[in-house]
């Protein structure tokens, strides 16, 4: 009995002695289930590769970085009280949420914590609100949409629109936005259309579209909405451009629509066929890991995990305080950081800013059309 | 004109589907007096079984339809039954309401887990030919999935009304003990009726997925519409089911053009109370009083 007390003790102390494997918590919090369960699914599966690429290669500060799965439900109490519990956690960063009705909300349990979020919504009332430590992955709808009204206007030379939007935050924030760049290009609005999140059937809403005359009508829906509505399109024989942002001609909403989707177009600030070689071999990976294409939430993670290395490895320890600080401002090059894809820089509201590309499916596949300059 | 015929059809085409659905909670509600909350999940589920014959073992079409409608008969029909109506039902209503519920979430969940949470294409059983007629775009799957549905549910009537087992069938929702009194095998009888729910949700499934995408949570809205037809059209009745089914696929579309589109997901529960409050039986139901 004595003796196996000795081994007990000598092997606890032992256990105790030994060091410890540091790890630097990182939180994922997205929309698992509920509708927004595409998009989060994608976001969280970009976070979770670039994380694994990051640790495989030594870590951030040669410490391990352990990413923990929050499923926010799509809802944003839940997403709120998922926060929460990833501080209680001891979460240095948060990755998410993608949903801006969700993000609006649970960005300010981060804040009162001071950790730096990292979300993948659009909604522009995000970046509105003097929050220090959030921070976009994508654009901003008050940022892209003016560089594609600007489009409309100068190239296809649009003067009467139809608005569709998804009468959600984010489709809000990229009505308010509309709206004001066609104030700014003196485009005449002859149909404002909402849609309901999750919504199947488009007829009523392609009949009123039909009915307005417009020479293009925007269109700002969820991907798997968009898809839906293109096929509605397609089906009533709407024949004015289609144009929107990536959530229009993303990767998945051509999967879904099919034929359907070729002739939409539009702008997108990350593009699995734009030709940028460091984007391409993500993608690839990514395929071969998921089995499945990635769409832009996907790279907006996985450029997220990244930068969050990198700014951590500038800062020199993972203070929170001190990263959210060094994100003001700050440019990131794929030269110095090649996880982020493309050059990118955040202002101090924590908009981000970059190249984007003004795109068109054509059998299937974006085509390119022009690229558009960081604004 | 050509408007209100564009309206017209397509929410008749939604409608039907809607009615399929709802026919569902009518059968399992006269065998077994519960209210299947997993009606939705019902519809989504052999969509996936249609998916999987396809990518997996690599079935055509049609085969894979075939073998969907299988596995729906033994998972959805005898499966539930069985594993869940069976030893719930002796408990009372409510927990077998509740276990349906927690059946729905089951279903969802482990769609999501095995096959992913992304919308998934499916392909279309009719052909997407498009008509002009008299203005409105009238497509070939529309009119199809309508008159599917319609001889479907109006096979159904005529089965019950009109044959040996299907009046065995009526009498034993009616009353189970006086039907067994009178020779009928009140356990087969049962079973029937979820084995034609299952082929009902089947058939829905096939004929709304290549319009809605299949998705792990599409039975969320799908059930509750259904749910909502059910209780208008009249919930002890099938041709209830099909009428409501059809008015708030209608009501939808027109509601969303001629009234709000920001409010057009509020129209059928408007309708919805007003039906409670005016006609709790439903639009063609019958009055029914249940000792409780």
């Amino acid at each position: 009995m004595i003796n196996k007390l000795v081994y007990a003790t000598a092997l606890v102390t032992t256990l105790a002695a030994a060091p410890a494997m540091a790890e630097l918590k990182v939180g994922s919090i997205v929309e698992l289930s509920g509708p927004g369960a595409a998009a989060g699914t994608n976001f969280r599966d970009g976070v979770k590769m670039g994380f694994e690429e990051i640790n495989d290669a030594g870590g951030v500060l040669n410490e391990q970085i352990a990413v923990t799965e929050y499923d926010s439900q799509t809802d944003p109490q839940v997403s709120r009280a998922m926060v929460q519990k990833a501080i209680d956690d001891g979460v240095y960063a948060i990755m998410g949420t993608v949903f801006s009705s969700s993000t609006v909300v649970n960005m300010l349990v981060a804040r009162q914590a001071g950790i730096p979020q990292f979300t993948g919504s659009e909604a522009p009332s995000i970046t509105s609100m003097n929050n220090p430590y959030i921070f976009r992955t994508a654009f901003g709808s008050q940022k892209g949409v003016p560089k594609m009204a600007k489009y409309m206007a100068d190239e296809m030379k649009v003067k009467k629109v139809a608005i569709v939007w998804a009468n959600t935050e984010f489709g809000k924030g990229g009505h308010t936005s509309f709206l004001k760049e066609a104030e700014n290009h003196g485009f005449e609005i002859v149909a404002d259309i909402p849609t309901e999140q999750a919504q199947s059937d488009f007829s009523a809403d392609i009949v009123k579209l039909k009915g307005a005359q417009a020479d293009a009508a925007f269109v700002y829906v969820t991907e798997e909405e968009s898809a839906r509505f293109l096929r509605e399109a397609r089906k009533q024989g709407v024949t004015i451009p289609l144009v929107g942002e990536t959530t229009l001609i993303g990767h998945k909403v051509i999967e879904l629509a099919g034929e359907a989707a070729n002739g939409a177009m539009g702008h997108v600030g990350l593009t699995p066929d734009a030709n940028i070689p460091a984007m391409t071999e993500m993608v690839e990976k990514f395929k071969a890991k998921f089995n499945y294409t990635p769409d832009h939430n996907a790279i907006k993670g996985y450029t997220a995990a990244y930068a969050l290395k990198c700014v951590t490895e500038m800062v020199g320890e993972p203070d929170s305080q001190a990263i959210a600080e060094k994100m003001h401002g700050l440019t990131l090059k794929a030269a110095d950081c090649p996880g982020v894809l493309m050059d990118v820089s955040w202002d101090e509201t924590g908009e981000m800013s970059r190249e984007s590309f003004f795109v068109q499916v054509e059998n299937g596949k974006q085509v390119v059309k022009a690229v558009l300059p960081p604004n | 004109m050509a408007e209100l015929l564009q309206l017209l059809i397509s929410g008749l085409a939604a409608g039907s589907i809607y009615a399929l659905a709802a026919v569902g909670f009518t059968l399992l509600w006269q065998a077994s007096q519960t209210i299947n909350f997993a009606q939705g999940e019902f519809v989504m589920l052999p969509a996936f079984f249609v998916l999987i014959g396809m990518t997996v073992f690599g079935l055509p079409l049609w085969l894979s339809i075939v073998f969907g409608l299988a596995l729906a008969l033994l998972i959805l029909g005898v499966a539930f039954k069985r594993l869940i109506v069976e030893p719930m039902l002796p408990h009372g209503t409510l927990p077998l309401v509740i276990a349906t519920i927690a059946l729905g979430l089951l279903m969802k969940e482990s769609v999501k887990e095995f096959y992913g949470a992304t919308a998934q294409p499916f392909p279309a059983i009719f052909p997407q030919t498009v008509y002009n007629v008299a203005g409105a775009s009238v497509s070939v799957q529309d009119i199809c999935n309508l008159i599917v549905s319609m001889l479907a549910i109006g096979s159904l009537q005529l089965f019950l009304n009109r044959t040996r087992t299907g009046r065995c069938m009526q009498a034993t929702a009616q009353n189970p003990a006086v039907a067994e009194v009178l020779g009928v095998n009140v356990k087969r009888m049962v079973l029937y009726t979820f084995l034609i729910n299952a082929a009902l949700a089947t058939i829905a499934s096939v004929l709304i997925s290549p319009i809605y995408l299949a998705k792990f949570s599409n039975g969320e809205t799908l059930g509750l519409v259904a749910f909502i037809a059910a209780i208008v059209g009249g919930f002890n009745q099938i041709r209830g089911a099909l009428v409501g089914g059809l008015l708030i696929g209608v009501i939808d579309n027109l509601s969303a053009v001629y009234v709000s589109s920001e409010y057009r997901s509020a129209m059928p529960l408007i309708l919805l109370i007003a039906i409670i409050l005016l006609r709790p039986q439903g639009l063609l139901g019958t009055p029914e009083g249940r000792t409780v």
